[in-house]
């Protein structure tokens, strides 16, 4: 199995790098983009099978080391 | 005073860190590797400088899950003494020896100047020898020292004289949350900063006002 682990800054943490990728992007002359917030994908291959094992697995990665919960919030998607 | 200087695959304030406590405190300091799973006796811990593990994924976060991290969670739960600098913060916060976190500066640039702080928190063996509110000047370097906590935390720091060091109105170098610049834990063992005070303890090198948090620690700790 492997599961996709998107990590985000929360909803109004500040993302500067966000901000910067916006105003290049309007630079280009593309027009009606509103706000760009940057993020991070992290692929895992997994060993298990059990979809629910899988996530709960990935969960507790994620709490204890591919997000930082403090700014940082997380979506896994998991394929077979 | 004893002392040891963790050293994480590149640090590289880890020799700065070593020169400055054994020319201040005329011990031998001991370097000890990330890897290994035990401190020596020691009083106080020092988590260097650096880009350990390259930044990878999170600044510090690889460096907040190494082995030897245990043994200083297990030091500092013990009333030992823990200062972390720059990329030591950021282990720090990672490791939860701190909250909140240090995010990527709100100007985006690495900065890499001295800065004027403000000491904000005297009683701690880290700062007993600053008078409040004196302004001294410490060199900067880092790219990710945004520091962000909730606003529950930010006033519970407040709140507990746990803000050792601020940037001084006008010289935050990288947007931090109420100009923060070093935090104390709630036992006040534990202080994390971005600027560097190691890099101010000789003359020759630009300044000395990073001498009295060293005099602090030897008086305190010895």
């Amino acid at each position: 199995m492997r599961a996709r682990v998107f990590v985000t800054l929360k909803t109004g943490v500040l993302d500067p790098q966000g901000k910067a990728i916006g105003h290049a992007l309007e630079g280009l002359g593309f027009r009606g983009v509103g706000e760009v917030r940057q993020g991070k994908l992290i692929e895992v291959e997994l060993s298990e099978t059990d979809e629910a094992r899988a996530r709960a697995s990935v969960k507790e990665m994620c709490e204890k080391l591919l997000a930082n919960t403090v700014i940082e919030k997380y979506e896994i998607e998991l394929r077979p | 005073m004893k002392s040891a200087v963790i050293v994480f695959p590149a640090s590289n304030c880890d020799r700065d860190a070593a020169t400055a406590l054994e020319s201040l405190t005329g011990h031998k300091t001991e370097m000890v590797w990330h890897q290994d799973t035990d401190l020596p006796n020691v009083d106080l811990v020092v988590l260097p400088g650096g880009f350990s593990y390259g930044d990878y994924l999170r600044s510090g976060a690889m460096a907040g899950q190494s082995a030897i991290m245990r043994a200083v969670k297990a030091h500092a739960e013990k009333g030992g003494a823990v200062l972390g600098i720059c990329n030591g913060f950021q282990v720090l916060t990672e490791s939860h020896l701190l909250p909140g976190a240090l995010m990527k500066n709100a100007g985006l640039k690495f900065v890499c100047r001295p800065v004027t702080l403000e000491v904000s928190e005297t009683q701690s063996a880290f700062t007993r020898f600053y008078e409040n509110g004196q302004k001294v000047v410490f060199p900067v370097a880092h790219g990710d020292g945004n520091y962000f906590a909730d606003p529950e935390t930010l006033d519970r720091l407040e709140g507990e004289g746990r803000i050792a060091f601020r940037y001084a109105e006008g010289d935050n170098p990288n947007g931090s949350v109420r100009n923060i610049a070093g935090i104390l834990n709630a036992t006040r063992n534990v202080l994390g900063l971005m600027p560097h005070p190691e890099r101010v303890v000789d003359p020759l090198l630009g300044g000395t006002d990073g001498i009295p948090m060293f005099k602090s620690l030897i008086e305190a700790l010895s």
